[in-house]
């Protein structure tokens, strides 16, 4: 598209050449140097999961997937409870805040504007609502784990439990799914909507029958990101969660997921192969997981350039 | 009829209500977080929780100041080592890299920013560890601000790197065909042309990947060594100070919270408001450069 080699129109003026020569010459090292750059940051990520892959592998078998922990300073047995209570947590947390984060979005990206334009006092709040989503979303997630202690684990009493667990884990991940929501709704045309109303529908049927099958792959994709910020969320947990290594039985049972039980083998135990092991098992959830995520966005641009 | 209508209004204000829901939760992580602070800072002291050097809760001393350096130190480690990579990857994948490039890239990027921060903690431990403990200077442990700096960096590299593409990218195209069409190459334009023009936006997804260092936890809990020293150069050469082990805010947090009580639970809290106050401030100023460039370009435009 665009020549890589300006023409001087002084082809014959030396000085002029030199300079052309010199400055191709620092264009073509500075581009070597950017090349580099890239490649690096491909080789960090290559050695990162290909190590955790390969010497992980090595101690991955039916049995390490399907028996519990022995728990204590052994590291001994597998990880199936850490996987069921991975599977708990997710869907409790997601039970949670999927309602919520896709609510808030809708209503933020569908009813906000015609509110702020009637209502000055509303228009401060929903300036307000976003200015809070971006707070949430840049508050590292210790600082969630100590906002559910204090509130949920001490305050209200449910004790390092799932319950616990989820309440702070849902307020982690609220901001991304309302982020992805609102994005998925400003891709639906404003045609739709027209059409919907036109033909005699209220707002919330256009929203729930047009609007909203509409930006379903969207959505779709931002709860499938929360499902991976909550596998691969540890802090939150840490604090919230307990750590026993038994499956819990209720919501106010305690327990681990795989990112705290490898946390827990790294430190606690010298079972290092079994936390390697624990860290491919997330490394390759989180790999599939991002798959998915690619596999419906591009599924979405295309159906966005065929409408 | 009515039926429909009745049904249209009471959405909108459940759907209100899961909007203001996230004010809630803001105001309400505020509170909790500095209620359960005030016993600090009434039996303590401000000056004795920032400004003391010593942390040792057993003899109710609860100085914070090491853990602020740790952290300050860990997060310059991690600037220095990262940001470079970081913007290089950025100015490559916005302006240098051929499209199939990009297609491998962009994916390698967004998966290293998924990776659990506990599986960088362990490859730390495993692999970096190690490594570091060949230095021969007397007290290394191989755990330690390097380690540490190391492991953030490759942690804030994918957030710095994307933020910063999308500075790159947001540059409108007729400034690159105008700085070419004077003569000027494909890095002279990117120097002097496109960069100068996302300089705020780039300066935002480093202020933000400061951010994402300060807040960061688990990994540094396994890789830092987390002894409440005040970090210091094992030797005369004053690089040795990222050869010391240390501590930082979030993981004094993490590693204590589980068994506190009384005003050293509350000297917790404490710490967590000084991070969130420090994450608001640099998340804000962050937030101030995007708007800034973003109304920059659409006035120029």
């Amino acid at each position: 598209m665009i020549n890589d080699k300006p023409i001087s129109r002084f082809q014959n003026d030396s000085t002029m050449m030199k300079n052309l020569k010199v400055r191709n010459t620092t264009q073509s090292i500075w581009f070597s140097i950017m090349w580099i750059a890239g490649f690096a940051t491909l080789v960090v990520l290559l050695l990162v999961v290909g190590y955790v892959i390969v010497q992980g592998g090595k101690v991955i078998n039916w049995e390490f997937l399907t028996t519990p922990p022995r728990g204590g300073l052994s590291g001994d047995g597998g990880i199936s409870t850490t996987l069921g209570t991975t599977v708990y947590l997710v869907g409790l947390t997601l039970l949670i805040a999927t309602p919520l984060g896709i609510g808030a979005a809708i209503y933020l990206i569908e009813y906000a504007g015609e509110q702020g334009l009637t209502s000055p006092v509303m228009r401060v709040v929903i300036s307000i609502t976003n200015f809070a989503v971006e707070t949430l979303a840049g508050i590292p997630s210790i600082i969630f784990g100590l906002f559910g202690y204090a509130l949920f684990v001490s305050t209200l009493q449910f004790g390092w439990s799932l319950l616990s667990a989820s309440l702070a884990g849902a307020c982690l991940v609220l901001p991304t799914i309302i982020r992805t929501t609102e994005e998925a709704l400003l891709t639906v045309p404003d045609d739709y909507r027209r059409g919907s109303l036109a033909l005699g529908a209220t707002k919330w049927q256009t929203l729930h029958k047009v609007v909203l099958p509409a930006a379903l792959p969207g959505i779709i994709t931002g709860i499938v990101l929360s499902v991976g910020r909550i596998i691969s969320e540890t802090a939150v947990f840490f604090v919230t969660l307990g750590g026993s290594h038994r499956l819990p039985t209720s919501i106010m049972n305690g327990g681990r997921t795989l990112a705290l039980h490898l946390y827990y083998l790294a430190m606690d135990t010298n079972a290092f192969d079994k936390a390697m092991g624990t860290g491919a098992v997330l490394v390759v959830l989180i790999i599939l997981i991002n798959l998915s995520i690619n596999v419906i966005s591009t599924k979405l641009t295309a159906k966005v350039r065929g409408g | 009829m009515s039926g429909r209508m009745v049904a249209d209004k009471t959405v909108k204000y459940i759907l209100f209500i899961s909007a203001f829901l996230s004010i809630v939760i803001v105001l309400a992580i505020a509170y909790f977080i500095f209620r359960e602070s005030i016993q600090a800072w009434t039996e303590i002291g401000f000056s004795d929780i920032l400004f003391n050097k010593v942390w040792r809760p057993g003899q109710d001393q609860y100085g914070i100041l090491a853990m602020v350096v740790g952290s300050v130190a860990v997060t310059f480690g991690a600037i220095v080592l990262g940001v470079p990579l970081a913007l290089g990857s950025a100015i490559f994948l916005g302006e240098i890299a051929p499209k199939w490039v990009q297609n491998i890239l962009r994916p390698a990027v967004q998966l290293l920013a998924g990776i659990p921060s506990v599986v960088y903690g362990l490859f730390g431990m495993v692999v970096l560890v190690p490594i570091i403990r060949q230095i021969p200077v007397k007290g290394n442990s191989g755990y330690g601000l390097l380690a540490a700096s190391i492991v953030l960096a490759v942690m804030i590299l994918p957030t710095i790197t994307s933020i910063a593409e999308d500075a790159i990218r947001a540059v409108p195209n007729s400034y690159r065909s105008g700085s070419l069409a004077l003569g000027a190459t494909r890095w002279q334009t990117i120097t002097q042309v496109v960069l100068p023009s996302g300089r705020s936006g780039i300066i935002a997804a480093i202020i933000l990947g400061v951010g994402r260092a300060l807040g960061e936890t688990m990994a540094m809990i396994m890789v830092i060594g987390n002894s409440v020293v005040f970090p210091k150069p094992l030797t005369a050469n004053p690089l040795t100070l990222y050869l010391s082990q240390a501590r930082t805010l979030t993981g004094n947090i993490a590693v204590e919270i589980s068994y506190a009580t009384g005003v050293h639970e509350s000297a917790l809290f404490a710490t967590g408001v000084i991070l969130f106050l420090l994450i608001i401030i640099v998340n804000a100023s962050a937030r101030w450069l995007i708007n800034r460039q973003s109304s920059i370009q659409t006035t120029r435009q």
